[in-house]
């Protein structure tokens, strides 16, 4: 069976990070299983986690009062999940579901901080690979309210 | 150049609001061969024309498909056409898709909203060639799940296992039962299984959506001269005489609509052309 420390070693957002910090990374780590529609976490919720999906589809929605539950982006197999543990007010931003049976890594987020914190090195190579995670989110949010697909007029 | 007459033989409902058009020439036996990524005049008599993509099967040149969105008065009475009824044609105008330049490596489709009708002949040609071919992957971004094109095709090629078929919706609210990607097309750049150095990637959408995905795809390693997509710009005498689709010193009715994209690229950074 592989380690948990060799499937992050295998996934590319830990990419050629050194085997302490795998280890360190992998401490805080445990596997997890949603049935599909299994609520993972509401809007305003504590960000105590944040999750590598391995396998199934998870759905990020927001509740609208006319709409109901619309669906804005969903993450699959390889996908990082969960970025609002690592900024304060450490709230989660919106409501997530599993779509579908869905395996994942889940990461204790207060725990990952404790390990930043002691040592700012980990924390910044961290801090720039989620960057660049919420960067590509930001890039796809600024396509979709372009509705480019729309008719105008 | 006089438009010859074309009957319309069948219509297919695709969306809300638009329509395929499956037309014949309205003399005996007629034929109409054409490059996959061409395009048509379709001419309503009193009303205008309007330049329309082929979308069907290049193998097929007795029946050709246009793929039409109501969005103006000549193309909203396209959409109201009825079978039997005529109208007038010029074509097929234009650059078509590199099929020869592709034959041997993996390719990559990328489509967004009505960019998919111009990108269909060339699944055809690819799935009828199969074996010249690498990896195939089809990436299609459309709006809300009611607006996916080609449904009955869409199924029919993700039942095959030498394909890949990834569609994504750029947002769904829950009770359009719809189950597979939200995002826009460019998340499922990454999903895609192909070899960088060995890849075609042929785009159609919104300029927008196009410059976003050409980014996405140069990240993954795909060099400029290996992308070629489809420019839309007002097209009027489509033999690059008029030149209301002047696009720099290129002229996208004669010299496009396909082009390689390292050949354009320093216009689409410009604001106003």
């Amino acid at each position: 069976m592989q380690t948990l420390e060799a499937v992050l070693a295998g996934h590319a957002f830990f990419r050629d990070l050194p085997h302490d910090d795998l280890q360190l990374i992998a401490g805080c780590g445990s596997n997890v299983r949603f049935p599909g529609g299994m609520r993972l976490f509401h809007e305003g919720d504590p960000a105590d986690r944040f999750y590598l999906v391995r396998h199934g589809r998870v759905a990020l929605e927001i509740a609208s009062p006319d709409r109901g539950q619309v669906v804005i982006q969903t993450l699959g197999e390889g996908d990082l999940l969960g970025w609002s543990w690592l900024v304060p007010p450490y709230r989660m931003s919106c409501d997530a579901r599993a779509v579908e049976l869905t395996r994942a890594t889940a990461f204790d987020g207060a725990c990952i901080r404790r390990k930043c914190e002691a040592d700012p090195r980990l924390g910044y190579e961290l801090l720039k690979r989620f960057a660049q995670v919420i960067g590509q989110r930001l890039r796809a949010t600024r396509l979709q309210l372009l509705d480019v697909y729309g008719t105008r007029g | 150049m006089a438009p010859r007459l074309f009957r319309v033989r069948r219509i297919t409902r695709e969306i809300h609001d638009t329509v395929t058009l499956h037309v014949e020439p309205a003399e005996r036996d007629g034929e109409v061969s054409f490059a996959a990524g061409q395009f048509n005049m379709l001419y309503l008599f009193g009303l205008g024309e309007v330049p329309i993509s082929i979308s069907s099967d290049p193998a097929e040149p007795r029946v050709l498909a246009h793929t039409v969105r109501a969005v103006g008065p000549v193309t909203n009475a396209l959409c109201r056409l009825k079978r039997g009824q005529m109208l007038g044609v010029r074509g097929p105008f234009g650059s078509g898709w590199p099929l020869r330049e592709a034959v041997g490596g993996d390719v990559v489709i990328v489509a967004g909203g009505i960019g998919l009708a111009p990108l269909r002949p060339i699944l055809y040609h690819l799935l009828a060639h199969r074996d010249q071919y690498g990896r195939i992957v089809l990436l299609y971004g459309a709006r809300t799940p009611r607006d996916l094109l080609y449904e009955r095709d869409l199924a029919r090629w993700r039942g095959r296992f030498d394909v890949q078929i990834e569609a994504t919706v750029d947002a769904a609210d829950t009770g359009d039962g719809w189950r597979g990607h939200v995002g826009v097309v460019t998340t499922l750049i990454p999903r895609a299984e192909f070899d960088p150095a060995e890849t075609t990637a042929v785009v159609c959408g919104p300029e927008v959506m196009m410059r976003y995905t050409i980014a996405d795809l140069q990240k993954r390693g795909l060099p400029p001269d290996r992308v070629y997509l489809s420019m839309e710009r007002n097209m009027k005498c489509a033999i690059g005489l008029c030149g209301h689709c002047q696009f720099g010193p290129t002229f996208v009715c004669k010299d496009g609509p396909v082009f390689r994209y390292d050949r354009i690229a320093p216009l689409l950074k410009v604001r106003e052309i």
